[in-house]
């Protein structure tokens, strides 16, 4: 989503008043969705999300502005046609019943006139790509659970690879249990597909897990702030965004961000073959009174007491503490946090598989929130 | 109109069947089915006959009023009330009041049967193709089925199962009302019925009845195996997960292990 390139869909001045009503559900929204990217649209009920993703695919009829997809108005597009070209995910999946699940899948494909053996391909690729046995194939939809067909119905708006896929509350009609799992299968499934999508939710942290930018709309489809998800924490543009968003700002950018954006230091940890002298200093340097030690292929070993640290005596001889408290860099701030409250010596250790990169402490991550603080601060 | 008056008077001499079954005048006489075998069969065939022959009129005719029903919903109040009106008139009236403009012919008795099936057909074919889930629709419509399509692949398909139930009951009320028609001289199966009821004879009179019995059930048994070849995905083994689409679902196996699947996620029930 480099902002170079042309938006995938390109909303302009988008107006829609339904028949009867005094006032407009959506007025004058624009937005340019960035090719790639996921973009969710969230605001209270009545914000018109949901009739501005219908509008994309025209199953509402806009009544003023421009929806460009790919550059090309979509109202001079064969509705049919335009929507056969827009992947399309709803929250109850609407599967067919009465199709077997390969034939739901390959629904598209059919209606474009693929030959079989094309469809049967395509149909087994999209099975793997989102997680199911090719076994359920020749299932019907009421054998399958909720999380399974929500993978179909996902399956079945890829099936002719279309560019942008649009998806209304996919995950809202799951556990919660569930829905996270699918929400990181999404992203999963992103990383390999590269699909513009737009995602309508209700959900909050569910729009600030998916999204590479959020559309936050007030009622009447009043855009109120287009921004990334750290942005929209970071620096809300209104009171209503920061009434929408409510409370725990700050928790929930610890949850954005992970710990590859924090540089860990090597804290009080030296090599099993230096000194005790050495070990001491790296105490007194971090005021601990633990030394932790690491072996020559920079292998966390565990930690030692100071307490236990006596001169003459090799460190590698002394007793040993394991970690208990891990994480990784993909971890979360969050994440951290948690771990390092659970800890006894307060201080969580960063490993990348086996090997050591540092630890990351209470100050760290204080410091990273007010670094958050002051850029929001800066900012507003 | 002779034809009529002379079944009406038939019905309301005294019936010598009135002494009920006697050694003379058994239940059936068996040797009728051979001697007779060219007119029982003759009378099978035309009961056929006129009951498919009303029976398909009517689900044609059914088909064009649901269509016209839902898609103009102001419309359906009036057919269906039109429809209703056509059921409660009586047959024997119904039939007897068509003789003077359609003769005693086969049309004559095929108007009131018609009649008679489209409340029937009628409203189940509505209910079948309103017992389409809207997500359903939904998705069809966003996926970008055309209209056309969108009604044959998806919304009749799941519709049939309504629409075949519809027919069984048309269908076997139909073969009771043909016998009526037996008053203008085209009741298949009931002109055996009437003319045992004439003549005071137990025999035609129990074959009639016998076989019309027998073709109701045999009809109906094969629109219920129709209704399942039609409808495979309706016998697919459920897994304690009926068409509520997606209320929370557990992920573990549903496929395989309905106990598991069939477990209560959320509270209630």
């Amino acid at each position: 989503m480099s902002d170079e390139s042309p938006p995938a869909l390109r909303l302009k001045g988008v107006r829609k008043r339904f028949p009867g009503a005094n006032q407009d559900a959506v007025q004058a929204l624009d937005l340019a969705i960035p090719r790639g990217a996921i973009v969710s649209l969230i605001g209270p009920s009545g914000c018109g999300k949901t009739t501005t993703l219908r509008m994309i695919n025209r199953l509402i009829e806009p009544t003023g502005g421009r929806i460009e997809l790919e550059g090309t108005d979509v109202t001079d597009v064969d509705a049919t046609e335009l929507r056969r070209g827009i992947g399309y995910v709803i929250q109850q999946v609407g599967l067919f019943p009465h199709r077997t699940i390969g034939a739901n899948i390959g629904t598209v494909p059919r209606a474009l006139g693929w030959d079989k053996r094309r469809i049967a391909e395509r149909t087994d690729e999209l099975v793997d790509l989102v997680g199911l046995e090719r076994d359920m194939l020749p299932r019907y939809p009421d054998q399958l659970s909720g999380g399974q067909q929500q993978r179909v119905g996902v399956a079945r708006a890829l099936a002719a690879d279309p560019p942008v896929l649009l998806m209304d509350e996919p995950f809202g009609a799951v556990d919660p249990i569930v829905r996270g799992r699918l929400q990181d299968e999404l992203l999963a499934l992103q990383e390999r597909v590269h699909k513009t999508i737009v995602l309508v939710t209700h959900d909050l942290d569910e729009a600030l897990k998916l999204s590479d930018r959020i559309a936050l709309l007030n009622v009447g489809g009043v855009l109120e702030q287009f921004a990334s998800p750290d942005e929209l924490l970071r620096a809300p543009a209104s009171s209503f965004v920061e009434r929408f968003i409510g409370g725990g700002r700050s928790m929930r950018r610890l949850g954005l961000t992970t710990l590859a954006a924090v540089t860990p230091h090597r804290g009080s940890v030296v090599s099993v073959d230096a000194t005790p002298q050495q070990a001491r200093a790296a105490m007194d340097e971090f005021r601990t009174d633990w030394v932790g030690l690491t072996d020559d292929d920079d292998r966390f070993l565990g930690w030692v007491a100071r307490a236990s640290v006596a001169d003459g005596v090799a460190l590698d001889t002394l007793e040993r503490h394991e970690p208990a408290a891990t994480v990784t860099p993909d971890d979360t701030l969050a994440t951290a946090l948690e771990t390092i409250m659970n800890s006894r010596t307060l201080v969580a250790v960063v490993r990348e598989g086996e090997r050591f990169l540092g630890v990351v402490t209470l100050e760290q991550i204080h410091a990273e929130l007010g670094a958050l603080r002051d850029a929001g601060d800066a900012a507003a | 109109m002779s034809a009529l008056v002379h079944a009406v008077d038939a019905l309301r001499v005294p019936l010598p069947l009135a002494q009920g079954v006697t050694e003379n005048n058994p239940i059936i006489r068996w040797s009728y089915l051979t001697e007779q075998s060219d007119r029982i069969i003759q009378a099978l065939v035309q009961h056929v006959q006129l009951t498919v022959g009303a029976v398909s009129i009517g689900l044609a005719l059914s088909m064009v009023l649901a269509g016209i029903g839902l898609r103009y919903r102001w419309t359906m109040g009036p057919i269906t009330g039109t429809t209703a009106v056509l059921y409660t008139i009586p047959s024997v009236a119904f039939f007897g009041v068509l003789v003077p403009y359609t003769g005693s012919s086969a049309t004559t008795a095929l108007i009131p049967l018609v009649c008679f099936t489209l409340l029937i057909l009628v409203t189940n074919i509505v209910d079948g193709f309103r017992a389409v889930p809207r997500p359903v629709k939904e998705a069809a419509e966003g996926m970008g089925l055309s209209p056309t399509s969108r009604v044959l692949t998806v919304e009749l398909p799941i519709a049939t199962p309504y629409i075949i139930n519809g027919l069984r009951i048309a269908t076997v009320t139909t073969v009771g009302l043909v016998t009526v028609a037996a008053i203008i001289g085209y009741g298949g199966l009931g002109r055996l019925i009437l003319d045992g009821l004439r003549r005071g004879f137990w025999t035609p009179l129990t074959i009639g009845a016998a076989l019309s019995i027998l073709l109701a059930i045999v009809l109906d048994l094969a629109f219920f195996l129709l209704g399942r070849a039609l409808t495979p995905w309706s016998r697919s083994v459920r897994t304690g997960r009926s068409g509520d689409h997606g209320e929370a679902g557990d992920d573990a196996d549903a496929g395989s292990d309905p106990a598991g699947a069939a477990r209560p996620v959320t509270a209630g029930a």
